[in-house]
């Protein structure tokens, strides 16, 4: 059996024994996923904390407050279905977000204005 | 979640797997709609999933003292302990489906004995000495581990890990101040501090893994950025913590040879006992059964209340 330190309670086997595919049944039994959006403070904007299962909405936002809010850390909950969220992919480098990189003219560094030009 | 229609070629795995190799050199995150390789995948649903599973078997060996706590004020931070490790364990499977995994599914695997769970979790605790031990040993020893994991390429296990590490700070202080309050008490409470202490010693050393010369993968771990320091480098960081933390509380390390080496700078210990670890990771330990037989217990006898809960939804759903 070979073994590794992982995560952040010790080791485990890591042969291939060891299954890391999920069987589609038991998926389909869970609860729909959510992610769960927190405001921490009032003028801040909700901020992406994580996900859970819920077998509604409402149980979603109790459940959210539960787990991503024991300490303060939020004034506001959003959950929306995962299925529902549309996204671009995360990739830096993709061609989604190539035009808005050879337009420096919509930074205000852009500009050169003279240092004795004041408020500027 | 669905991506938008966008038309572009296909890029080749070769290039997937040189931008995904930039992207760890880069010490940038790897997030989870990244192209990346099956082997980072799987070993990130495996490390994270045992992670997980750790936590949720971790609220037992604690959890027993919930009705025996000795005043209101342990009983409601025992509680509040317990409930944050209910709430790692799902940050955590959180991460994991981020990759393809099912939680109900990881669940079933924990409880099939198809995945593992820590070593530490299968000892017994004894007396309340060893609520106090278990913040102190063994949350300092997961804090010790999970910090450096705080800076793992995969994005949403580092930010899990955040979100833990600043809620184990307070699990490691109030075992440490419950076992101070204990050594002031009567001769028989300060045994009951140091037997604790000789029981947990050498599973919290256990908890870092097999050392370095034996643990095959993690050089590959370490390459991808999983994984950031070795095992035998956590294990002695760990250990020249704890010797002056047990100085201040006044117990004994169970370890004749515990030495402090002038040279490195570091305390030399003795050799820990690899067959007992393998032992109790195999099945062995006092407590796996019950930890099992439990776990087992809570998702087949709560089955109807998630099962009422998702008819009342859909009857209700317009």
């Amino acid at each position: 059996m070979s073994m590794t330190s992982e995560g952040g309670h010790g080791a485990v086997p890591t042969g291939p024994e060891v299954p890391v595919e999920p069987k589609p049944a038991t998926a389909r039994r869970d609860w729909p996923l959510y992610e769960v959006f927190v405001r921490g403070k009032r003028g801040i904007n909700h901020v992406h904390v994580g996900s859970l299962h819920a077998p509604d909405d409402e149980m979603a936002v109790h459940a959210a407050r539960d787990l991503y809010t024991r300490r303060n850390e939020g004034v506001s909950i959003w959950v929306v279905r995962s299925a529902d969220i549309t996204a671009s992919s995360p990739d830096e480098k993709d061609p989604m977000f190539a035009p808005s990189g050879d337009k420096v003219y919509r930074h205000p560094t852009f500009y050169e204005i003279p240092e004795n030009v004041p408020h500027m | 979640m669905s991506a938008p229609t966008l038309e572009r070629p296909a890029p080749d795995e070769a290039a997937l797997q040189e931008h995904f190799d930039a992207t760890i050199a880069a010490e940038h995150r790897i997030e989870p709609r990244d192209w990346m390789p099956e082997g980072y995948r799987k070993t990130l649903v495996r490390q994270i999933a045992q992670h997980a599973h750790s936590e949720i078997i971790g609220m037992q060996p604690e959890g027993d003292w919930l009705l025996a706590a000795p005043s209101l004020r342990r009983k409601a931070i025992l509680l509040a302990k317990v409930q944050d490790e209910a709430g790692h364990g799902l940050y955590l499977y959180s991460a994991a489906e981020t990759l393809g995994a099912d939680r109900a599914d990881l669940t079933d695997k924990l409880i099939e004995g198809r995945q593992k769970y820590s070593s530490i979790f299968n000892y017994p605790t004894l007396t309340y000495a060893d609520v106090g031990v278990i913040g102190w040993f063994v949350d300092g020893a997961a804090i010790c581990n999970q910090v450096p994991l705080c800076r793992s390429s995969y994005g949403p296990y580092a930010r899990a890990m955040i979100r833990v590490c600043k809620e184990e700070s307070f699990h490691q202080r109030q075992g440490y101040e419950l076992l101070m309050t204990m050594m002031r008490g009567t001769d028989e409470q300060r045994a009951m501090v140091q037997d604790a202490v000789d029981r947990w010693w050498w599973p919290s050393l256990m908890m870092f893994g097999p050392p370095d010369d034996d643990s095959p993968n993690s050089a590959q771990s370490m390459a991808w950025g999983i994984k950031r320091h070795s095992n035998d480098e956590l294990r002695q960081r760990y250990v020249d913590m704890s010797v002056p933390q047990a100085e201040v509380l006044g117990v004994t390390l169970p370890d004749p040879e515990l030495t402090y080496d002038e040279a490195s700078g570091h305390y030399r210990f003795g050799a820990i006992d690899w067959s007992e670890f393998k032992r109790v990771i195999s099945g062995e330990g006092p407590m796996n059964a019950v930890r099992i037989a439990r776990r087992r217990a809570a998702r087949d006898d709560n089955a109807w209340v998630r099962e009422a809960a998702t008819a009342y939804a859909r009857k209700h759903a317009s």
